[in-house]
């Protein structure tokens, strides 16, 4: 049965980074892009105020690298447990 | 040249590609007709997917809506894009495992159920329709405004071109027909934006340029010498505070709650679009599918993070350069455009002297045939057409006559690429899920292949039609098709794939519940009260039908949990497929 149990951390592993990167995803749109832009929009980034920046443009530019990270660490991860595609 | 004869010189070449690829890429089975074959490189799928996406609607009028709205204007930006990091790790990956052809397929098989599966077919089928009569009608305005034919007509050119390459190609020929289409409507997007953002800023990238500062030339054009060496942005704020509007970054035209929401029900409604979904399944592996929603976003943040580049350029150029100019001063593209009625000058005080603020030019803001509805509440004279921030743009930046050519292009791959894969969800809607699952089970391959071309060519005929007589709530419901989506596909899916225990009396309900919750929202606020009654104070929490679809996403959540617990649990052999979605190898 160590199989299965290689199944279910495989699994547990991946749903652990969604989660982590699902988070990421709510903080920069929901949290800084509208619940605390005015806030944010006290600090400046790249010459945008900062909570107009993180809706405008940010939150759009970290959605391309969460999905990029997702992508590498889970081609990572199907090697590291023995299921990944042949 | 002239305009109109580049016009025609570069809408003609793509059409011709479009053709010519329709011809290379002839669908030969039914796996190639309804999933390319499974052999589309991420790379492509992920342009395929950025054409798909991107709309009429995307290409023309999301610049012009955003610089209307100021930072509420980005819940269409998160919106339309936060969907797919959703899509790359809650959909994408397992539904490629799953293998098959369809939307509906998955939710049938899954909830071993096939009144299931027709509830999914007739969901696809209305959010597909109502989205395409919109891009048709987008395809005729565009022949309309630069190739001078009457929209009909347009609609008609845009049907045949979709009918020869949907018919003969399938998926297969969709797929690389809108590789094309991507690339001549970012081109077309891309080079006026950098135009204006190097004359206004002296920036190449417009990303990057409206965060700068205003060039010396910038000034000269926005005719205000003080401008010079301020943040283009900061100069935008204060003209907009004078002139009685709310500084462009930031909000106010709508409470934090419903920008959360309309932001959530976009998001989630992306993710559970049916045309969107099935691109996932034509790539070689579930890497690729992976890899694949990843790189559609880098496309679409592309055109995504210029438009709100596009559209403070536009609207600062717009107000610097009209209000309070001389009518005979006017500059050129102004009056150009005051020919196809999309900017109005209402002289209300008659001194001569355009003035724009806040308020409508025009009672109700539309003004009537003989223009003499004027609003005299409010000062402003200028009634101005969102969309011609993006179309007036090239002539704005003094561009050549062929640049002008290439955004008409644009805007036609734009609406023709989403049309086509919309009309193949309802295709293999009536031929795979419908036809074969229930009404002629015996098919074989050849005939339904058949099948499918033939019910391609209707939906394309269909479609056509609702571009040529659009139904009044067309309109208004392809805003809430997004809602729609989110409220009955999405929770199912999400479930279907993450918990074993979700029963096909949960998902039933869920289904019904939720759609059923969005839907009667939706046409209590738009459809049987007047437009009065619309407002804050009468929604719940809040919250806009715009929005509510993340509520009605949250009860197909709950009724479906519920449900499912308290009724028997999936069958054996759901419960391993389930499991077995999960691993990208088929383990034993």
């Amino acid at each position: 049965m160590t199989q299965q149990r290689d199944l279910k951390a495989y699994w547990s592993a991946n749903i652990t980074y969604v989660l982590i990167l699902l988070t990421v995803w709510f903080c920069v749109s929901y949290v800084f892009g509208i619940i605390f832009a005015d806030q944010l929009d006290s600090f400046h980034i790249l010459g945008f105020p900062m909570g107009f920046w993180f809706a405008n443009q940010g939150s759009e530019v970290i959605f391309v690298l969460l999905i990029l990270i997702y992508v590498k660490l889970m081609n990572a991860l199907d090697i590291k447990f023995d299921v990944h595609e042949q | 040249m002239s305009i109109l004869a580049w016009t025609w010189v570069i809408v003609g070449l793509s059409f011709a590609l479009y053709i010519g690829i329709a011809f290379w890429a002839k669908a030969k089975s039914t796996g190639e007709f309804y999933v390319a074959a499974k052999q589309v490189h991420p790379v492509l799928n992920g342009m395929a997917t950025g054409a798909d996406w991107m709309s009429a609607a995307s290409f023309i009028s999301m610049a012009g809506l955003i610089s209307f709205l100021g930072r509420d204007g980005s819940m269409y930006l998160m919106g339309w894009t936060g969907g797919y990091v959703l899509l790359a790790m809650l959909l994408a990956p397992y539904l490629r495992k799953y293998g098959k052809y369809t939307v509906p397929m998955f939710v049938g098989e899954r909830y071993y159920s096939n009144a299931a599966r027709v509830v999914a077919v007739v969901c696809a089928i209305f959010v597909s329709f109502t989205y395409v009569a919109g891009q048709m009608r987008g395809v005729g305005v565009v022949f309309s405004r630069f190739l001078e034919v009457p929209i009909n007509t347009g609609v008609m050119i845009g049907m045949a071109i979709v009918f020869i390459y949907a018919v003969m190609g399938g998926m297969k020929g969709i797929t690389y027909t809108q590789v094309a289409q991507y690339c001549v409507l970012i081109v077309a997007y891309m080079i006026p934006a950098i135009f204006i953002s190097i004359m206004l800023t002296g920036n190449p990238i417009p990303q990057l340029g409206y965060g700068s500062s205003v060039s010396a030339g910038g000034a000269e054009i926005l005719k205000d010498a003080s401008a010079q060496g301020q943040h283009l942005l900061d100069v935008l704020n204060k003209i907009q505070m004078d002139l009685g509007f709310t500084a462009y970054t930031a909000g106010g035209s709508k409470s934090t709650i419903d920008v959360f929401a309309i932001t959530f029900a976009l998001m989630v409604g992306t993710a559970g679009l049916p045309h969107i979904i099935i691109r996932f399944f034509t790539t070689p592996t579930i890497r690729g599918a992976r890899a694949s929603a990843g790189w559609a976003l880098l496309f679409i943040a592309i055109l995504y993070t210029t438009a709100p580049a596009v559209a403070s350029f536009a609207r600062i150029n717009m107000i610097k350069t009209l209000h309070n100019e001389e009518y005979a001063h006017a500059p050129s593209w102004f009056k150009n455009w005051e020919k196809t009625g999309l900017i109005i000058w209402a002289d209300k005080n008659g001194d001569g002297i355009m003035q724009f603020g806040k308020g409508n030019a025009f009672i109700g803001g539309k003004p009537n045939k003989e223009k003499d509805n004027l609003d005299m509440k409010s000062p402003n004279e200028l009634q101005i057409d969102r969309d011609i921030m993006v179309l007036a743009n090239p002539e704005i930046a003094k561009l050549p006559s062929w640049v002008v050519a290439l955004v008409a292009a644009g805007g036609l791959a734009a609406a023709l690429s989403t049309a086509a894969g919309l009309l193949l969800v309802i295709a293999s809607a009536f031929s795979h899920d419908l036809l074969k699952n229930v009404v002629a089970k015996n098919m074989n391959e050849k005939q339904e292949l058949i099948a499918a071309r033939i019910a391609a060519g209707g939906a394309v005929m269909v479609a056509g039609y609702f571009g040529i007589h659009p139904p009044g709530f067309v309109a208004q419901v392809v805003a809430f098709a997004f809602g729609l989506a989110a409220s009955s596909f999405f929770p199912v899916i999400i479930l279907g794939i993450f918990w074993k225990r979700a029963s096909k009396e949960g998902a039933m309900l869920g289904m019904l519940s939720g759609i059923g919750f969005t839907a009667a929202y939706i046409i209590y606020f738009k459809f049987m009260n007047p437009p009065a009654f619309n407002v804050a104070a009468n929604w719940l929490w809040g919250i806009s039908p715009e929005g509510i679809g993340t509520i009605g996403m949250l009860i197909n959540f709950a009724v479906c949990i519920v449900v499912s617990m308290i009724t028997k649990e999936p069958p054996k052999q759901v419960q391993d497929m389930v499991e077995s979605l999960r691993y990208p190898r088929e383990i034993a």
